[in-house]
């Protein structure tokens, strides 16, 4: 590959230093957050700066690479992505439990992460020839449908509902970016609102519980109730200056079951008190901010419906997942951009914002 | 590449409602956090610094276990347990000596415990002392407030009222290990759950246990309780009622004294397990309390395997008891008849080997009927020599030998039916005559569990049709509403014919009830008895050997004895299987066991004993 000197000067240099400041308040956080756990092997906080060197080599690797030609490769990669999410789901059926993971030699990742980037890179390609003047209307919509349903019913299925949430609100958000008309939408809104009471009707006893809790953690005490009046104490606790780096007590007694990753802002708030949470919100704000302005001023649809896509994905994981913590959302599994630990969310996010990257650079070349 | 710069503006177009959208969500984060950190911000660091909420489990109570008219084999009684909160007892160390003090322990084994238990999620009470007494509670309650990190508890806890009765159908608890726990689809199993490990608690696992409930509480610095602030209550889990019947069983129990081998009785015309015995027997709570080492040991190096399940787990050769399966092979194949006769010496020269019959100086000239009654080997050498082993395993098969029977109960064994092809398979060696003539008497490589000719013998008794053995009867929630009843369910007639199997039937009827029948330890006086004796041999025993020599060998070499039969021969209700390990004869160690069980069943007496005494030694060895 021939890198073109122009695209050097044109590197984006400070979402990079964004994505870079973020990511070390994300190893700093978690190192503090783990400290007293007891892991066999190697530290979770060195295990995530492996994964975050990996992910920024294939986040240079992708920025490099002209992301037109995943215009033609989106079906190919959509499909891959739905096969490992079919295979993960024969395993987990063949293993009688909730499966997420496929293994390959040491590593194991979760497909459903690739599977949210994939989507938004079939839709961009979908979506990439210009609507007629008013828009799109719903006869055009039938198979971006079927690009979402597929995977999000397998994702379900899993059951995995944090991802399964990101894949339709993400998908609503590339609609209205890309001009749906409001008529339309308001079908789909509409459609969606009376299929649910229809639907709740064929769920079981203890399903219709599980989901009722959900909305309402109070119906269950000693499980994402407690979770959520913990998590709150944490964040509470910190006050506005905060414990101190490593002064954190609840965080780090355990009383969160995902303490390292979905609840990991719990502890930053512990710690770093308003002053500290603020800051990283603040990141964030303008992390996001500059992934919009990269979408809206690519060269052509297609990268700025893929950069959109991309901002769309993280502005919901990082408002969810904070409202989470914050008790103003229900619980469900979502992960932190750069801050949680895992190894495919850090990967699939870099990836994205190596897509951002590589659509920023691009946008004064012809 | 066409450039749709025109286009682009459209996006420009959306991107300040982006903007104010994307600002509005984190406005409201920022909200959400001052409001945490600021308004609340001293409460909540307060209720962090003493770590105010807390759970307190409340298990839920396990289903009860009964027998089939309703009389309590496992239920749950109270304990009382003792706790600490290592956490609270930072401020006060002095409360482990005095709490050591009250429970008349060392303290040494107080901190011991508290060691113990390093991953445990924080602010979890440590379990000190499970089931202290009245007085123990009394003390350590009345002192209670001095000691904060304390309290008592009240917990069920899983009591087999009968003891070993019936301790391997019943089964036991354990601490769930961490392959179940990855295997639990339910949220409601924690390290600690104790979980069924064996017999029905272990296979009615899913109907027995409850859903556990507990509290969120807020505690004050001492950690004493201040308010709940949340509940869930326990559900307790569903009842059983098993098809067994604890008199019967009892009496069943009993009957082995110290020996060691597996009764298992059932209603051959329903397949409900009337009684399941197996010997030795290991006393089911020790494994819901922490096991004792030397307790663990001795179970597990006792040369008489208690933890087997020998009625089902148990593999044994089915000696002679297997001649109902070459008699009617023989029959059904059309090699003999009722009438054929063979003339038994004592000894059947085959090959270069001499093949012995039971009784020394032979029958003489015998024809079926009288060579199942008195168990002539000669006879069936020779059926089985024109059978052919092919044969007679078809017909072995076609009982359910060879297979699990389907038994609600874990570890079931299929046993083994050898036949050429099986052989060939195994071995990679071709299958010899010789061995036909051991196979056709129950030696060799055949291998059959009790259950198997528990249910070979009810398949006759029922006129060829095979029922599902089953253990349980009905499920009952707590308020006795029946959720689920098991009725019988038919699982084949044997092709065999009518004719043949009413011959069969005869002459297990004479077996007993004739003279010179093997099987008149199981005479009954109203009651017509039907069945066959066995002796399984445990080693091949040398060729001049005496059948009185048996009682002078090593008991681990002597041979086990069988003893099958149904009864009222007319209408059979009970059919029953005994096997008593290194029980030597058939006759004199097994169907005497037989005959308690059925008389007990049936309400019949005994028959007083009529034989003569000369005669009686020599029936003693009769296989």
């Amino acid at each position: 590959m021939q890198i073109d000197r122009r695209l050097l000067i044109h590197f984006d240099w400070t979402l990079l230093g964004m994505v870079l400041a973020i990511a070390a308040i994300g190893i700093l956080n978690l190192y503090s957050a783990t400290a007293k756990m007891e892991v066999s092997g190697t530290p979770l906080y060195l295990k995530q700066i492996f994964w975050l060197l990996i992910g920024l080599m294939v986040m240079v690797t992708i920025a490099f690479i002209e992301y037109r030609s995943f215009s033609d490769m989106a079906y190919v990669i959509y499909s891959i992505a739905l096969f490992l999410l079919i295979v993960v789901l024969v395993y987990g059926i063949i293993t009688s439990g909730a499966q997420r993971w496929v293994k390959i030699g040491p590593l194991s990742f979760q497909p459903s992460e690739f599977v949210k980037l994939s989507l938004i890179l079939a839709l961009a390609k979908f979506f990439h020839r210009p609507p007629e003047r008013k828009g799109y209307s719903l006869k055009h919509l039938p198979f971006p449908f079927l690009l979402l349903f597929v995977p999000m019913i397998l994702i379900l299925k899993q059951p995995d509902l944090g991802t399964a949430i990101i894949l339709l609100l993400v998908f609503f958000s590339i609609l209205i970016f890309v001009k749906i008309r409001w008529t339309s939408l308001l079908t789909i809104g509409l459609a969606g609102a009376s299929a649910v009471p229809l639907l709740w009707g064929f769920l079981k006893e203890y399903q219709k519980k599980r989901i009722l809790t959900f909305f309402n953690p109070d119906l269950d005490p000693l499980g994402s109730g407690y979770h959520l009046i913990q998590s709150k104490i944490a964040v509470g606790s910190g006050g506005i200056i905060g414990k101190g780096f490593m002064k954190g007590t609840q965080c780090k007694l355990g009383f969160l079951p995902e303490q390292q990753t979905d609840f990991i802002f719990s502890a930053l708030g512990e710690e770093w008190g308003l002053v500290g949470s603020l800051f990283v919100l603040g990141l964030y704000f303008l992390f996001i901010l500059w992934g919009l302005r990269i979408a809206v001023q690519a060269k052509d649809r297609f990268g700025a419906i893929l950069a959109f896509g991309v901002v769309a994905m993280l502005f919901w994981h990082i408002f969810i997942n904070i409202g989470m913590v914050l008790g103003m959302m229900p619980v469900v599994g979502i992960p932190l951009p750069l801050l949680s630990y895992g190894g495919s969310f850090m990967i699939s996010t870099l990836i994205g914002v190596g897509v951002l990257l590589s659509v920023s650079m691009r946008r004064y070349l012809f | 590449m066409e450039l749709n710069t025109q286009r682009m503006e459209d996006f420009k177009g959306i991107y300040k409602y982006l903007v104010i959208f994307i600002g509005l969500g984190f406005f409201m984060i920022f909200i959400r956090l001052w409001s945490l950190q600021v308004i609340k911000g001293t409460d909540l660091r307060r209720l962090s610094e003493n770590n105010c909420i807390r759970l307190r489990e409340n298990p839920a109570d396990r289903g009860i276990i009964f027998d089939q008219k309703g009389r309590i084999l496992a239920h749950n009684r109270p304990s009382y347990e003792v706790y600490l909160i290592p956490e609270d007892l930072k401020m006060n160390p002095g409360v482990v000596h005095e709490v050591a003090k009250l429970l008349n322990i060392p303290p040494e084994e107080i901190e011991e415990k508290l060691r113990a238990q390093k991953r445990r999620a924080p602010f979890k009470p440590v379990k000190i002392k499970s089931d202290i007494n009245w007085n123990e509670l009394v003390r350590l309650e009345s002192n209670r407030i001095h000691h904060p990190g304390l309290f008592v508890d009240v917990r069920p806890r899983r009591a087999y009222d009968h003891g070993e009765l019936a301790s391997h159908l019943i089964g036991y608890l354990g601490e769930i290990d961490e392959n179940e726990l990855k295997q639990a689809k339910e949220a409601t199993y924690r390290m600690g759950t104790l979980i069924g490990k064996y017999g029905v608690e272990y296979r009615w696992e899913d109907v027995l246990r409850g859903v556990d409930g507990g509290r969120q509480i807020e505690v004050d610095a001492l950690g004493r309780e201040i308010r709940p602030l949340g509940t869930v209550e326990p559900s307790p889990g569903n009842n059983l009622y098993l098809t067994i019947d604890l008199d019967l069983q009892k009496i069943a129990e009993e009957a082995y004294q110290d020996k060691s081998g597996a009764l298992i009785a059932m209603d051959p015309k329903t397949g409900r397990i009337l009684a399941m015995v197996s010997k030795p027997s290991f006393p089911p709570d020790i494994f819901a309390r922490n096991i004792l080492p030397e307790e663990w040991k001795s179970l597990v190096e006792n040369p008489h395997h208690p933890l087997q399940n020998k009625g089902i787990q148990g593999q044994y050769p089915a000696g002679s008891v297997f001649k109902i399966i070459t008699a009617i092979a023989g029959l059904e194949s059309g090699m003999i008849t009722p009438d054929t006769q063979f003339f038994c010496t004592g000894a059947f020269h085959y090959g270069n080997r001499d093949f012995r019959c039971w009784k020394e100086g032979g029958h003489g000239a015998i024809s079926l009927h009288r060579a199942i009654v008195e168990s002539c080997d000669i006879y069936f050498y020779q059926v089985g020599l024109k059978v052919g082993v092919d044969l007679i395993a078809h017909y072995a098969n076609e009982f359910g030998l060879g297979q699990v029977t389907g038994i609600s109960l874990p570890h079931e064994k299929s046993g083994t039916v050898p036949s050429s092809s099986w052989k060939k398979k195994r071995f990679g060696a071709p299958w010899y005559s010789g061995e036909t003539l051991s196979f056709s008497v129950g030696q060799g490589y055949l291998n059959t569990t009790p259950l198997q000719l528990l249910m070979l013998i009810s398949g006759v008794a029922n006129g060829g049709k095979l029922f599902l053995p089953q253990v349980v009867d009905k499920v009952e929630d707590i308020y006795g509403n029946k959720l689920k009843e098991y009725p019988p369910v038919e699982l084949r007639r044997v092709n065999v014919s009518e004719k043949t199997l009413r011959i069969v039937q005869e002459a297990l009827r004479g077996a007993v009830n004739d003279p010179h029948g093997t099987g008149w330890n199981c005479q009954l006086k109203d009651v017509k008895v039907a069945g066959k004796t066995g002796t399984a041999q445990v080693v091949r025993l040398p060729e001049n050997f005496k059948k009185g020599d048996m009682n002078r060998m090593p008991l681990k070499f002597r041979d086990h004895a069988w003893f099958v039969a149904y009864a009222p021969f007319e209408d059979p209700k009970i059919s029953v299987a005994v096997l008593v390990e290194h029980g030597g004869f058939g006759a004199s160690a097994a169907a005497p066991i037989a005959k308690k069980v059925i008389a007990k069943y049936l309400n019949a007496e005994p028959s007083p004993p009529i034989k003569m005494l000369e005669k009686q030694s020599e029936f003693d060895y009769a296989d």
